[in-house]
């Protein structure tokens, strides 16, 4: 489904990612790890079209489709999802708001009618239970003065209503209480089926509990160094990642 | 511009027998005193301070006509669009700054909605007339006295104490020419009593591509625990220019807003005088701007704090693409016995342009020792990472780009007070910003 090889991206001259290589299939959980400064957030926001970096060599293919010339909306309406770290707080427009004007946009770009108003309600209502949104919430403006667990519950909430192919939670876990990291997890589980597929991007074992991976990879210096099952997050979290770079000398 | 000048000294003989002064001979006083200030004065040029931003050079040079012919006739269907709303709204239109019965509509509220020309002659607004009329108005600005000595028609509204005004006033000036330039000179005195409320949203629309220059002093009196919100929506035309005076004399306890949205037009300059003339009094002075191609749009603010115990709120939102310019001074002027005062000022601006400029500049003058009084002013660029965001969630750049210049302005959008005008005001900022998306409201 999601295929990089080779990917060399940097900023300002800087290279960051040497040399990615990754498959992911339908159905699959990925989880990348790696200590901080690896590339893992570069890697997320390359694959989601971010303009603020350059990729110099590789592909990042969606479903046969080469990526790289498109633009991040575009690269969106295709599939591709990005639960930001960091998600932007933008006063004066609602989460009910932007929800709509990007599954429009979406659906536009891929020349179907806009969604009706009651299709979007009911939607909305649906997803918002499943993620334990009250509805006060979703006339806020978007993320403005939430707590970190508000913010990241959103931006599940914006997952499940766009319904991408592949979805990279990028530090989802960070900030997060235990309740509200089961909440996000069940939105993930529920939302996860043989269609669609899932990149966990974290620094800790703990979301991989609720979330299980089928994959876990190591990302350090820019580059996958090891790659293992589920138990490779376990070991991890006992052990750091200081063995790994003396595997790797 | 010296021809202009020239022009307009001349013409004032024939101007006064023109309008009818009925023998009254105060008014008339006024009128001469106010031209000879202009004539000392002549038209404002950069090389003044106030004016070190805007030339009104260009606009001068004109061949103005300075009486336009009457009642050009305009059908409401093709005027419809500058309207709030057909019914929710009491109207007062102007054609080239002479009353259009047909397309003003009657209050039918207890308040007087009437001309300036009926209040000027007519004995039973005598009074009002004598005690508001040219009295807070800056008689020492040239175009302020120009506009004194060629005073005829404008607006006129007095709101009886205690009373609520139903619904929002619009005052619209139409103008259009088939194709001499024109210089209008409306002149709008509002005076609202003790514990009255009313809403205002001032338009003027250029309807024709003639040159238009509109010089228009507005006076507008709060009396004790008056509430007023004013609205002010410059959406004119490429070749339509404005002078906006506005002198505003607040009492006791009053809370006057006036709120200015820029789009439109080739030159705009926005002169908001506020006087706190009694204590605990709140003044909001509130603005969006948005504006390209070679725009150039100049907010310049007073609030005079005289009395203690009062607070002022400025806040102005700038958004300059292509060659645009801007300026923005605000000038707070905080006497000595005005102590407890809280003043806040804040000017926020965006750069879409390498091209486009802007110049901003806060003049605090403090004289009491015990007040609060902030400001802060921003240029900037629009924050990538906030783009990426909303791009990555299937939001074209363009959109993305108009959502966030949206969310900027929203400081001044949520204290719109009518539904309407915020609906209108939004749809007018998605226009402008080349967008079809509707904002949140």
């Amino acid at each position: 489904m999601l295929q990089i090889k080779n990917l060399h991206a940097g900023i300002d001259g800087k290279e960051i990612l040497r040399g990615i290589n990754l498959e992911v299939k339908a159905g699959e959980v990925h989880a990348i790890m790696g200590p901080n400064g690896a590339g893992k957030s570069t890697l997320s926001s390359v694959i989601g079209g971010n303009e603020n970096f350059e990729v110099t060599e590789g592909e990042i293919i969606l479903c046969g489709e080469d990526l790289g010339e498109l633009a991040a909306d575009e690269r969106a309406h295709k599939g591709i999802f990005l639960s930001f770290q960091y998600p932007v707080e933008i006063p004066g427009v609602s989460v009910t708001n932007f929800i709509r004007t990007s599954i429009n946009e979406s659906r536009k770009a891929q020349g179907l009618e806009e969604m009706t108003a009651s299709d979007m309600l009911k939607k909305i209502k649906e997803k918002a239970e499943l993620l334990e949104i009250d509805r006060k919430f979703l006339s806020r403006s978007l993320n403005e003065g939430f707590s970190g667990g508000e913010k990241k519950r959103n931006e599940i909430f914006q997952m499940a209503m766009l319904e991408p192919k592949v979805a990279i939670l990028d530090e989802t876990d960070s900030g997060l209480d235990i309740d509200a990291l089961r909440i996000v997890a069940k939105g993930v589980n529920t939302l996860k089926n043989e269609d669609n597929a899932v990149v966990v991007i974290t620094h800790y074992q703990r979301l991989l509990d609720y979330i299980v991976p089928d994959f876990v990879h190591v990302l350090m210096d820019g580059k996958i160094v090891k790659s293992g099952g589920k138990e490779l997050a376990l070991e991890l979290e006992e052990r750091g990642y200081d063995w790994i770079k003396e595997e790797m000398k | 511009m010296e021809e202009l000048k020239e022009k307009l000294i001349a013409s004032f003989i024939a101007f006064e027998q023109g309008v009818d002064v009925d023998g009254n001979a105060p008014l008339h006083e006024m009128r001469v005193e106010a031209l000879k200030t202009f004539e000392t004065k002549g038209f404002p040029t950069k090389k003044e301070e106030a004016w070190k931003f805007t030339s009104l050079n260009a606009v001068l040079k004109n061949d103005f006509s300075l009486f336009p012919k009457t009642d050009k006739a305009v059908d409401f269907k093709d005027v419809k669009q500058y309207f709030l709303s057909d019914s929710d709204t009491y109207k007062l239109v102007f054609i080239n700054g002479v009353f259009s019965s047909h397309l003003s509509s009657d209050a039918q509220d207890n308040v007087e909605i009437t001309l300036m020309s009926a209040a000027l002659s007519k004995p039973k607004y005598k009074m009002v007339i004598d005690s508001y009329y040219n009295q807070i108005a800056d008689k020492n600005d040239s175009l302020t006295a120009l506009n004194t000595a060629y005073a005829s028609e404008g607006t006129f509204i007095n709101i009886p104490k205690s009373k609520v005004v139903a619904k929002p006033i619009e005052l619209i000036y139409f103008s259009t020419s088939d194709q001499a330039a024109m210089l209008l000179q409306p002149r709008n005195l509002i005076v609202v009593g003790e514990n009255a409320h009313v809403q205002i949203v001032e338009r003027h629309q250029n309807l024709s591509e003639a040159t238009v220059l509109t010089n228009s002093v507005t006076e507008i009196v709060a009396h004790k625990r008056a509430i007023v919100d004013y609205y002010k929506v410059q959406n004119d035309t490429q070749t339509s220019n404005l002078v906006d005076n506005t002198y505003i004399n607040q009492k006791q306890e009053s809370r006057v807003s006036v709120h200015t949205f820029s789009f439109g037009g080739k030159i705009t300059r926005n002169n908001l005088n506020f006087y706190q003339n009694g204590e605990r009094i709140d003044s909001t002075l509130k603005g969006i701007t948005i504006i390209g191609d070679k725009q150039h749009v100049d907010h310049y603010t007073l609030v005079d704090h005289i009395e203690p115990n009062c607070e002022s709120h400025q806040n102005y939102k700038g958004i300059y693409d292509d060659q645009s310019s801007s300026a923005f001074n605000g000038k707070i002027y905080v006497h000595s016995e005005a102590q407890k005062t809280d003043a806040f000022q804040q000017n926020n601006n965006i750069l879409l342009s390498d091209k486009a400029t802007l110049n901003t500049k806060p003049q605090l003058e403090i004289f009491a020792d015990d007040v609060k009084c902030s400001h802060g002013c921003t240029i900037g660029q629009l924050d990538h990472e906030a783009l990426f965001y909303m791009q990555q969630r299937g939001i074209p750049k363009k959109e993305a780009k108009a959502l966030l210049m949206y969310a900027f302005t929203d400081e001044v959008m949520a204290s719109i007070k009518i539904p309407d005008l915020k609906k209108r005001i939004s749809s007018l900022i998605a226009k402008k910003l080349g967008v079809t998306i509707g904002f949140d409201l």
